[in-house]
């Protein structure tokens, strides 16, 4: 019955991850295959196979011979790196106050988080680009990291919220007793016990940072200063695409964020009755 | 001593999108003018050309712009009027470029830009399938009758981006009509129009033509050997399987009118940005580049058909078929218009075509309602209207609203109780200092922008004159694919069936991924947020071919099925379906990770007593994990909701609002006002409040849960 069961979920599972790859499969076929143009066909395995696509990509130079690849890639990864830090730190410290704290202003705080998600994109480019300009952030990457990571914040603030919330206070209160500080409890006792909560928006901060193509274009002038999504727009032309290039570029730009996810996958479970309480 | 020159010489950027072979065109022009020019060196910074326009429009203003800029001619009339550009000094020799090629650069008796190069359509032919291009569209169609008599199912003598306006124009102009009149109004029921989109219904109608001819269809086609010809432009012939022996020949004659088919020409040109630091050297520098000089190395390297006349005296370029091809294409074009009528025309005539191509309508009713809704756009603006009452009124509700502010802070304790928990404000403060500056006073901007007309970057107050069009809809039937409620109801179904779907599919897998004995747990987990790590442009492309009607991979799954094959995009369902699949793929990753990251806040203990009590798998599911589970979900799913409701680029990218704009929601009308339509960025402004309003309206009801 066990068995039966597990075989059952393996199915479901390798059902869903067919699902999930087949697309992808096209992404694959058309970053090896020898063209630029898109091939459409119902089978998605390659047909010819060349790592050009890669080479091409991976060895892009600006016009004074400089590695253009390896400068963005060190670039999104500053990018990525420093909003996942800013936005979780910042996030963690408000769902912190937002938790624990009964105070005045408390729901409007929690109700603004939320309102601003609603805000579509389009409006507000044009004054973030002048705004940015004033505080001397445009064509500084600290200026991008400051934007996704309020960008990523609201969310982050209610997923970590949320487990604060569930979780029991009188750690915390056993801390202040033994004399410990309200940071000290933050810190020592919330924190590590949040650790799946600090995963899911870790992932979350990084991902809206390392995947943005729009906002890094328009505030960055110097082709050193993008970011990898910028670049791989470069791909994308006024009249035709070079899928080949840029489906290359797609695989590349992904594996960071698959091997980021591997890394923080087991913190995902974790969970209450493992490892935080012990500690 | 020569670190001491250089910095002395003057610094000149140019920014461009060329591509591949241009670029190094480019590349190389630009490295011999360095090499003898010292006391002028140039930078080319290559740009992507999506957002490159509202790249420039946001920099130039500001003094953040290049020194010089390549840039398509039609751009020329906004950034004249915008001040965006500087003339230059009309000392062109009369006969230094190909006619035609100086012309389209000149507005308000200026000259805006030195001609690079001219870009336009012409037929590509196979010649292992043809022997001789046709001079005459009867030769074209008696061609593709045979092609379809003789040759398998699936062969097309022609096949090309027929719903596709641009692909269009050669037909249009060949039939007598055209895109603008004399007097710069468009004119898309003209008798030449109507002729022209009817000669390609009967195309379409005898099967001449493939179902769908998309870019890529035709392409696809063109390299397996299954279309003959194609029509398309220079940049085409990068996308030629190795291999094809193909030839270019001008467009054929319009045997009905006897006039050739003329494609719309782009002339690409070095423009010079208002604000440049050394305009003077720009200048220089613009005209060697557009020089015989430089016009050799950019025929030759980048195999560009250059406008410098001098350089198709070289016998290496004249001789070149593919260039010269184009270069006779040119005697029969129509330069782009570049006033700001033109954009209001692509869209609505796309959609005629589309329309007229799967035999939904006939020319001349299509193009009547085009040309209805081009009109409709392009109304005069309204009357600029004091400012003074909306100040006041505006003075009012923020005095009313800090009254109220200080009411709720005074019922809280006031002064004294938030002072006593201060702690709680040094905690919050960070990001709340960080979210008012970078997204509510860029946003209280945004909206303000709403009040506003926009044009050619000057803003007139109009009111809440925007806001009264759009809830209006044009005065179109609510019923109206256009109509702002129409598209309001395909916007929350849109949002309803998507969080559904997420939340369903996600919290599913991740109760299957749970059990901690589960082995390849992790392989699991990694290769279903693949979705989500794939940058999602490119995947949501891809979804748009799988759903291809003649190749796409849908379709094939059908047919090894049985069922007949669907034309997704042609009826608004079937295209919804396309776009909530897409989006449900891209979207679940996100839904799961969240549910692994809420199920393991859910004590072990409390099911294991419910398993001790004896309930069944089922029983503890229901009973004692989706309770526990909802709390933590709830805020996910409702900002999931949110972000749904404003998910416009897969809309954008997978049916591109097909059918008729159908599909459409209401961000990506927003978007489409704002970068598509003109730049109507006051119009756009409207719509994200309206967006906002309605959201936050919605959330006025539920608030109680979601601040929980």
């Amino acid at each position: 019955m066990k068995a039966l069961r597990t075989a059952g979920v393996h199915a479901a599972l390798v059902v869903a991850c067919v699902v999930t790859l087949y697309p992808v499969l096209w992404v694959i076929k058309m970053a090896l295959s020898p063209t630029q143009g898109a091939t459409l066909s119902p089978s998605p395995l390659p047909t010819a196979v060349t790592l050009q696509n890669f080479a091409d990509v991976l060895g892009t130079h600006d016009s004074a011979g400089r590695w253009l690849f390896g400068r963005q890639l060190a670039n999104s990864i500053l990018v990525a790196g420093a909003v996942t830090a800013v936005g979780v730190a910042l996030a963690c410290s408000a769902a912190y106050a937002l938790s624990r704290f009964r105070f005045v202003g408390r729901q409007t705080s929690l109700r603004a988080f939320f309102v601003s998600q609603m805000f579509p994109g389009v409006v507000t480019s044009i004054p973030l680009y002048v705004l940015l300009e004033r505080l001397h952030l445009l064509n500084h990457l600290a200026g991008l990291v400051l934007v996704y990571a309020t960008t990523a914040i609201p969310f982050c603030v209610f997923m970590l919220k949320g487990y604060f919330d569930s979780l029991p206070r009188e750690l915390e209160e056993a801390v202040l007793l033994d004399g410990g500080t309200r940071f000290d409890a933050f810190w020592r006792v919330a924190l590590p016990l949040a650790r799946p909560a600090l995963a899911v928006t870790a992932l979350f901060c990084f991902l809206t940072a390392w995947n943005e193509f729009i906002l890094a274009y328009t505030f960055m002038n110097d082709p050193r200063a993008w970011t990898l999504p910028v670049a791989l727009q470069r791909y994308v032309g006024d009249y035709s695409t070079e899928w080949g290039h840029f489906a290359a570029g797609a695989i590349l730009v992904s594996l960071p964020v698959m091997a980021l996810f591997f890394a923080l996958e087991r913190h995902l479970v974790g969970g209450l009755t493992q490892g935080g309480v012990k500690g | 001593m020569i670190a001491a020159s250089l910095a002395l010489a003057t610094q000149l950027v140019l920014w461009h999108s060329y591509r591949a072979d241009e670029e190094k065109a480019l590349e190389a022009c630009v490295a011999a003018w360095n090499r003898a020019h010292a006391d002028v060196q140039v930078e080319a910074l290559a740009q992507p050309y999506d957002g490159f326009a509202s790249k420039l429009e946001a920099a130039i203003p500001r003094g953040n712009g290049p020194d010089l800029v390549i840039f398509g001619h039609s751009a020329i009339g906004d950034w004249a009027r915008a001040g965006l550009i500087a003339p230059f000094d009309d000392t062109l020799p009369a006969d230094a470029f190909l006619d035609g090629t100086v012309a389209p650069l000149r507005a308000g008796g200026k000259l805006w830009g030195v001609p690079l190069a001219f870009k336009s359509l012409a037929l590509f032919y196979r010649k292992d399938l043809v022997a001789t291009p046709p001079a005459t569209t009867d030769e074209l169609v008696a061609f593709a009758r045979k092609t379809r008599a003789t040759e398998p199912p699936g062969h097309y003598a022609l096949a090309y981006e027929a719903g596709a306006s641009f692909y269009h124009a050669p037909w249009l102009h060949g039939f007598g009509g055209r895109l603008l009149d004399d007097a710069g109004r468009p004119a898309l029921d003209s008798p030449g129009a109507v002729a022209s989109v009817a000669f390609v219904e009967a195309l379409a109608a005898e099967e001449l033509l493939p179902p769908e001819s998309t870019g890529v269809v035709a392409t696809q086609l063109f390299n397996d050997g299954r279309a003959a010809m194609t029509i398309n432009g220079p940049w085409f012939v990068g996308e030629i399987a190795p291999g094809v022996p193909f030839g270019v020949a001008p467009l054929p004659r319009v045997s009905a009118t006897g006039r050739p088919a003329a494609p719309l020409v782009e002339i690409e040109a070095i423009l010079m940005p208002a604000h440049g630091h050394d305009p003077r050297a720009a200048d220089l520098f613009a005209r060697w580049l557009a020089g015989p000089e430089a016009a050799k190395l950019r025929a030759r390297i980048g195999r560009q058909t250059v406008a410098a006349r001098a350089a198709w005296d070289d016998p290496q370029i004249a001789r070149d078929p593919i260039l010269s091809a184009f270069r006779a294409q040119l005697a029969a074009t129509v330069p782009m218009p570049s006033s700001p009528a033109i954009r209001q025309i692509w869209e609505p005539l796309n959609q005629a075509l589309r329309k007229v191509l799967r035999g939904a309508t006939d020319a001349k009713s299509a193009l009547a309602d085009a040309q209805k809704r081009v009109n409709e756009a392009l109304r005069p603006p309204p009357p600029p209207v004091p400012g003074a009452p909306y100040a006041v009124g505006f003075g009012l509700v923020a005095i009313a609203l800090a009254a109220w502010t200080m009411s709720r802070a005074r019922k809280g304790g006031g002064v004294a109780a938030m002072r006593a928990q201060s702690a709680a404000y040094a905690y919050l403060a960070p990001a709340a200092v960080a979210m008012v500056v970078l997204v509510f006073v860029p946003f209280a901007v945004g909206a303000g922008m709403s009040l506003y007309w926009h044009d050619a970057g000057r803003w007139t107050f109009i009111g809440l004159h925007n806001f009264a069009d759009i809830l209006a809809s044009h005065d179109a039937p609510i019923t109206d694919p256009l109509s702002f409620w129409f598209t309001l109801a395909v916007t929350a179904l849109w949002t309803v069936t998507n969080v559904a779907l997420h939340v369903i599919i996600g919290v599913t897998l991740a109760l299957l991924l749970r059990d901690p004995f589960l082995k390849l747990r992790g392989v699991y987990r990694v290769l279903l947020i693949v979705p989500w790590a794939v940058p999602n442009y490119i995947t949501a492309l891809i979804w748009r071919g799988m759903f291809q009607r003649q190749f796409g991979a849908i379709n094939g799954l059908l047919a090894l099925v049985g069922l007949h094959p669907i034309s997704w995009f042609s009826r608004f369902w079937t295209a919804f379906s396309a776009n909530v699949a897409t989006n449900v793929w891209l979207g679940f990753p996100f839904m799961m990770v969240v549910t692994l990251g809420a199920l393991s806040q859910i004590p072990k203990e409390l099911e294991e007593a419910a398993a001790l009590d004896g309930a069944t798998r089922l029983q503890r599911l229901r009973h004692v994990v989706l309770p526990l589970l909802k709390p933590a979900l709830l805020p996910s799913v409702l900002l999931g909701a949110v972000w749904t409701f404003n998910m416009f680029n897969v809309v954008f990218l997978v049916s591109g609002g097909e059918p008729d704009g159908a599909t459409d929601i209401l961000v990506s009308q927003a978007y489409r006002w704002a970068f598509t339509r003109g730049h109507r960025y006051g119009y756009a402004a409207a719509y994200a409040v309206l967006i906002f309003a309605i959201l936050a309206a919605q959330t006025m009801f539920a608030k109680k849960e979601e601040t929980a």
